[in-house]
């Protein structure tokens, strides 16, 4: 059995930007919004993968990618070895099984007219799971014990308007583990959650992976949650993956400008702290007009003739430890020191 | 210091079908002038409704039944509408409302906003008004280029400034910012954060920031309030609050954020859920929470009494057992 359990190689998801039926008609050509534009990255098994950038970077379409709620324009993503988008549509049903998801809105993704049995039941149903009621039976409760919802009997014929933000993310997990998946994305999980409540869930999801031996990928726009959470760690930004790693290597010691520049601007909940200045300027420009060249050139604060015609590729700076970023090209041909920040604008 | 704005047992409640929702009870604080003041809790605690109130902007179903707001010597609750527009609102006190983005009007251009605002509450030609939209553009980072520019053209960091400038127009001494940053990305978070912060700054503003996110106040104001379901847990000021909270309900909360730096520990979480304002707990409202309470908490509200010098915290434990913990 190897290591890995997930590997996405080249993913490409692009949405077409309105299309009107002149357009198709004249065979226009439509723009595209490029929200996910080749990832490729691996997944060990039973690691939390932390999956972070700011909105509009494309992590969540490559999370809703990976486990094929959508289709990518291109790319693959094997399962244990196997390439899910070749699997006939008979055969995809059985690897969703093994692939749930937990979205972030659990006051959206529960459908407010069933019961929580009844929601926890739904993917027993689509899967033909539980011949009896009595099996069925035991499975909602143990999975709703799993989830803390205790004891289970209180909660079963409550509907989700009845419970708390926390208590209904819980239903949400449990509903998403009670096929015994080995992979679940979450996607931002804890966003809509507040702080008190939010630590119990992140709790329970580390509690969970431990028990179950689950292998999650994480995704959040919060990196000290993505810190507090996951074992690696991906960094995108314009739907690429600039940065991976260990991480404690990654948000600790970042390597590619842009992780930098999100780690200046964290605040964080100490009084004490002071902030210096921001390395980078701007905003993120809109994923239809994807900039040349590295994608974050224009902001960049080290930005040099190549960064402007040329895309770097994903680059190992350290063993495990890459980024996407031409210094450490040339760092590594010995003609620019490495790419940290000067030291008048380094963080303490 | 004399307090510029003084709260004192404030007590607002929001009529329901169901009852009365006890937003607000027994707000007491002062804001000195050119101070920056934080008012940090979970949703539902109440910080948005005390700031809605200082301006008298609640909404048509709550009621006042208490207490006090001060602007120096003004009685604003007892102001009515008229006088509050033609006094208060936008000249001494203004804010940064919630969700800002959506806060302007998209048929008009940002300029055109800017200026009526000014136009509406000062008497000055349009010239004038003009000559000082650009000038707050500037002040806030937006290349005056752009004034005429309409909502969608901006991105959501310029828009947040462009709310910011409007809220400068009249030359406030009291602005009221209900978290301003907290649609935006981390970097743009914290290049809005630094615009407030200079500006408050260099133009002896006094700032009232209101936020769910802890970080943001310990990075932004001096002095630190914590609510807690319609009541204040602790006021001191920021370096203190993040050093020694003193409330169990304001170490839970600062302890349920996970670290930047440092060693990864377990964050320890605050058990339960936030009462239901319709109902509150008798007694201490963190009492079904709180890891210390005793039994006079459940019988009675602790009052906002100084700990230690400039360190107000509302909990028998901390007032009376200070050896508790």
């Amino acid at each position: 059995m190897s290591e890995t359990l997930l590997r996405v190689e080249g993913l490409v998801k692009h949405f077409p930007v309105h299309v009107s039926l002149m357009d198709s008609i004249l065979r226009r050509e439509v723009p595209m919004v490029k929200a996910v534009d080749g990832v490729s990255f691996t997944i060990k098994r039973g690691e939390i993968f932390g999956l972070v950038g700011e909105s509009g970077c494309g992590k969540t379409t490559t999370g809703r990618a990976v486990i094929r709620l959508i289709d990518p324009t291109s790319g693959h993503v094997l399962f244990d070895g196997v390439d899910v988008d070749e699997l006939p549509r008979g055969e995809v049903k059985a690897y969703r099984r093994e692939m749930q998801i937990i979205f972030q809105d659990p006051f959206e993704s529960l459908n407010p007219k069933m019961t929580i049995y009844e929601l926890v039941a739904e993917p027993l149903d689509i899967h033909g799971i539980g011949a009896t009621d009595e099996e069925r039976h035991t499975l909602i409760s143990e999975a709703l014990n799993d989830v803390q919802l205790i004891p289970p009997e209180e909660f079963l014929f409550r509907y989700p308007h009845e419970l708390s933000g926390g208590q209904r993310q819980r239903v949400a997990i449990a509903r998403a583990l009670i096929l015994k998946p080995r992979f679940v994305v979450a996607d931002e999980p804890v966003s809509m959650l507040d702080v008190s409540i939010r630590t119990e869930v992140l709790n329970l999801m580390l509690d969970l992976r431990e028990k179950l031996g689950l292998t999650i990928m994480f995704i959040t726009h919060d990196l000290a949650i993505a810190r507090y959470m996951s074992d690696d760690i991906g960094v995108m930004y314009l739907g690429k993956l600039i940065e991976y790693g260990g991480t404690r290597d990654v948000l600790d010691d970042p390597d590619h400008p842009y992780t930098q520049a999100l780690m200046a601007a964290v605040p964080v909940p100490d009084a004490e702290r002071k902030r210096g200045e921001l390395p980078i300027r701007g905003e993120t420009p809109q994923p239809i007009n994807v900039p040349p060249g590295c994608r974050f050139h224009p902001r960049c604060p080290y930005a040099f003739d190549r960064c402007m015609v040329e895309e770097p590729p994903l680059m190992e700076v350290e063993p495990g430890h890459g980024a996407a970023c031409f210094l450490y090209d040339e760092f590594h041909a010995g003609k620019l020191q490495r790419g940290r920040l000067p030291p008048d604008q380094a963080q303490p | 210091m004399a307090a510029l704005l003084e709260v004192r047992d404030l007590r607002m409640y929001y009529g329901t079908a169901k009852g009365d929702v006890k937003a607000v009870d027994d707000v007491s604080f002062t804001l000195g002038a050119g101070e920056s003041l934080g008012i940090a809790g979970e949703s539902g605690c109440g910080k948005t409704s005390v700031a809605l109130a200082l301006m008298k902007l609640q909404p048509s179903n709550a009621k006042v039944l208490g207490g006090s707001i001060t602007l120096e010597g003004l009685d604003i609750l007892g102001m009515d509408d008229d006088e509050i527009r033609r006094e208060v609102r936008w000249k001494r006190i203004s804010m940064v409302p919630q969700a800002a983005m959506n806060a302007l009007n998209p048929v008009f251009t940002v300029k055109d906003q800017i200026v009526e605002a000014i136009l509406t509450h000062e008497d000055v030609t349009e010239r004038e008004a003009e000559e000082r939209t650009v000038k707050l553009l500037r002040m806030v980072g937006i290349d005056p280029s752009r004034a005429g520019n309409y909502p969608h053209e901006f991105s959501g960091g310029m828009k947040q400034r462009a709310m910011i400038a409007m809220a400068l127009a009249c030359n406030p001494e009291i602005v009221v910012a209900d978290e301003p940053t907290t649609a935006l990305d981390v970097i743009v978070q914290a290049q809005v954060l630094k615009v407030i912060k200079t500006l408050q700054k260099d133009l002896g503003l006094s700032m009232i920031l209101i936020s769910h996110d802890l970080s943001v106040v310990a990075e932004t104001c001096e002095k630190t309030i914590i609510m807690y379901a319609g009541n204040i847990a602790e006021n001191t000021s920021t370096l203190e609050m993040f050093r020694h909270p003193l409330h169990p309900y304001s170490i839970g909360l600062i302890g349920a954020f996970p670290k930047l730096t440092g060693e990864k520990r377990r964050l320890e979480s605050i058990t339960g859920n936030p009462p239901n304002l319709l109902d509150p707990p008798p007694g201490c409202r963190f009492h079904p929470r709180c890891p210390h309470a005793r039994e006079v908490c459940t019988r009675l509200a602790p009052p906002l009494l100084e700990a230690h010098e400039s360190h107000m915290v509302a909990c028998h434990m901390v007032n009376r057992h200070p050896e508790y913990r």
